[in-house]
């Protein structure tokens, strides 16, 4: 038997509205043992994911020029590491693009080095 | 000018906009009408994601939830910048826009106007009317749509969902977050907002704690806050001070039901499970009849309304039989408030205190449902099949499911 007790870690899944409750327990170099309470797989994967190394979804918006509108926003196509979320923001505060933008269309491609696109959820039009 | 039409649909947010598409697709000529100069109301400022996973299988962004029911809405006549003065009885919808005055002749209505906020003037809170208090919508616009900054360092009171995902907006932004303050002992949103709006970001939140004053000369400058017992009384002594020079409340939705408020609204108009009003030909969806959780729930509900009322303007639904749903133990929402029991129906219920696991029962109907961790901000939502049209009454209750195990 070893010394240390295994952790036990209650979250709730964000991967979806239905926001279960799940419980992990895991050891200390982060070996799972058990998860229970999620309703779908992607609740253990994110449970998972959350003993070591939570990912989230950034949404936020950019500066648009001669646009209809002066903000379109954004969002990381996937999950990046909550951890770089900072220096993600400091990044985009200084962005400004040109409208039109489409929904859809590539603002960063690789942001930092996550291997996810940010990307425009707001189609502007041109003033 | 004149229009003529088969249904008019008042309100292009996620209710208006669904109605209208299935007003059509059930064969109506449809008018969309919407005060803004573009569709989708309040999604425009809603960036984050978590919508639309129910009624378009996809997690998208408040904007992206509007571009993709936009899509659906190709030949539809939308008038712009249409403000409605008046709904007739005799079915005539008279708006104004930049042209003048107008009339609509129509067969049937959709009410899809939503909601608005309410305001902490509304509040018994002490204190001059100064700058610095928005509402959670508020700021939410200002710093989404019109870039501009509500403040710099903030209390906000109210732990619905727009209240914790406004915390994490303004943490984002720069916009330092003190405390959320929720009156009630629970957190008032999504478990799921709890954690990736305040967790995420160490935001600490006080719960059974509501604002007692504020002060400042012109702009805010302090907020006082209190612990509240059972009856919400704030408890001697346990007073805190936050140095902010913003405070946002989300404290709670009222839904539009301007200018139809002739209807049976209570708050919002009373609707059956067709989303039928008390007046046969004016069928009312989404947040203006009651609050909803999700934006797919109200999608879901304007796509119905949509549908009765393009068979109402073609004569295949008249005046549905109703019988009436009545609340019974531990129940605190119900909604529809009538069944017309020869259609399917949606149930959304939220229970009035906090349970474990819960059940939930529709009697006569021997209708059953076990909810683990029933709370008051997550709805339930039931679906129940055509009954016997010789029922009066069906009630919905809800009791803590005691596990014999243990
Ligand atoms: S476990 Fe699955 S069903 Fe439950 S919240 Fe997560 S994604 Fe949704």
């Amino acid at each position: 038997m070893s010394s240390s007790q295994n952790l036990v870690k209650e979250l709730t899944c964000v991967r979806c509205p239905l926001g279960c409750k799940v419980k992990i327990e895991y050891t200390d170099e982060l070996e799972v043992i058990d998860v229970s309470g999620n309703k779908c797989p992607r609740g253990r994967e994110y449970a998972i994911q959350e003993i070591s190394d939570p990912h989230r979804i950034l949404v936020t918006s950019i500066k648009v020029k001669n646009g209809k509108y002066p903000l379109a926003s954004v969002k990381t196509s996937e999950a990046i590491p909550l951890r770089l979320f900072e220096e993600a923001m400091s990044i985009i505060e200084k962005l400004e693009v040109e409208a039109p933008v489409k929904m859809g269309d590539i603002i960063i491609e690789n942001f930092l080095n996550t291997g996810v696109n940010l990307i425009v959820t707001r189609s502007i039009e041109r003033l | 000018m004149k229009y003529n039409t088969d249904v008019v649909v008042i309100g292009g947010g996620a209710a208006g906009m669904a109605a209208a598409y299935s007003a059509r697709e059930n064969g109506a000529k449809v008018i969309l009408l919407e005060r803004d100069e573009d569709t989708g109301g309040v999604l425009n400022q809603c960036i984050h994601n978590g919508f639309g996973l129910q009624y378009f299988k996809k997690d998208l962004t408040g904007p992206e939830f509007k571009e993709f029911a936009k899509e659906r809405l190709k030949d539809i006549d939308i008038l712009f910048g249409t403000y409605v003065l008046e709904i007739r009885k005799d079915k005539t919808i008279i708006f104004v826009d930049k042209r003048g005055i107008h009339e609509i002749q129509t067969k049937a209505l959709v009410m899809a106007t939503g909601a608005r906020e309410r305001h902490l003037n509304s509040l018994p809170v002490p204190g001059k009317r100064i700058t610095g208090i928005f509402t959670a919508g508020l700021a939410q616009r200002f710093i989404n749509l019109e870039n501009l900054k509500p403040g710099s360092k903030a209390v906000i009171l109210g732990s619905g969902d727009i209240g914790l995902i406004m915390a994490r907006r303004l943490t984002l932004e720069g916009i330092k977050v003190e405390a959320v303050l929720e009156i009630m002992p629970y957190p008032g949103g999504l478990e799921r907002n709890v954690q990736q709006c305040l967790k995420d970001f160490g935001i600490p939140l006080y719960l059974s704690h509501t604002v007692i004053a504020v002060e400042g000369d012109r702009r805010l400058q302090k907020v006082i806050a209190a612990e509240v017992d059972y009856k919400w009384d704030p408890i001697p002594g346990t007073e805190k001070e936050f140095e902010v020079d913003t405070l946002i409340t989300s404290v709670g939705l009222i839904p539009q039901i301007k200018p139809a408020d002739f209807l049976e609204a209570d708050p919002g108009f009373i609707v059956s499970n067709t989303n039928q009003t008390s007046e046969d030909w004016i069928f009312a969806a989404g947040n203006c009849t009651v609050i909803f959780d999700l934006v797919d729930y109200v999608a879901k509900e304007g796509e119905k309304a949509g549908k009765y009322a393009a068979l109402y303007a073609k004569g295949e639904y008249s005046k549905g039989k109703k019988v009436k749903v009545r609340k019974g133990e531990n129940i605190g929402i119900l909604h529809p408030s009538y069944i017309d029991p020869t259609q399917e129906s949606t149930l959304y219920i939220r229970v009035s205190k906090v349970f474990d696991r819960a059940s939930i029962k529709v009697e006569p109907l021997g209708v059953e449902v076990i909810e683990n961790e029933a709370r008051p901000p997550e709805m339930v939502v039931i679906k129940l099949k055509p009954f016997d049209e010789n029922i009066d009454e069906i009630e919905v209750m809800a009791d803590e499911l005691i596990s014999k195990l243990g």
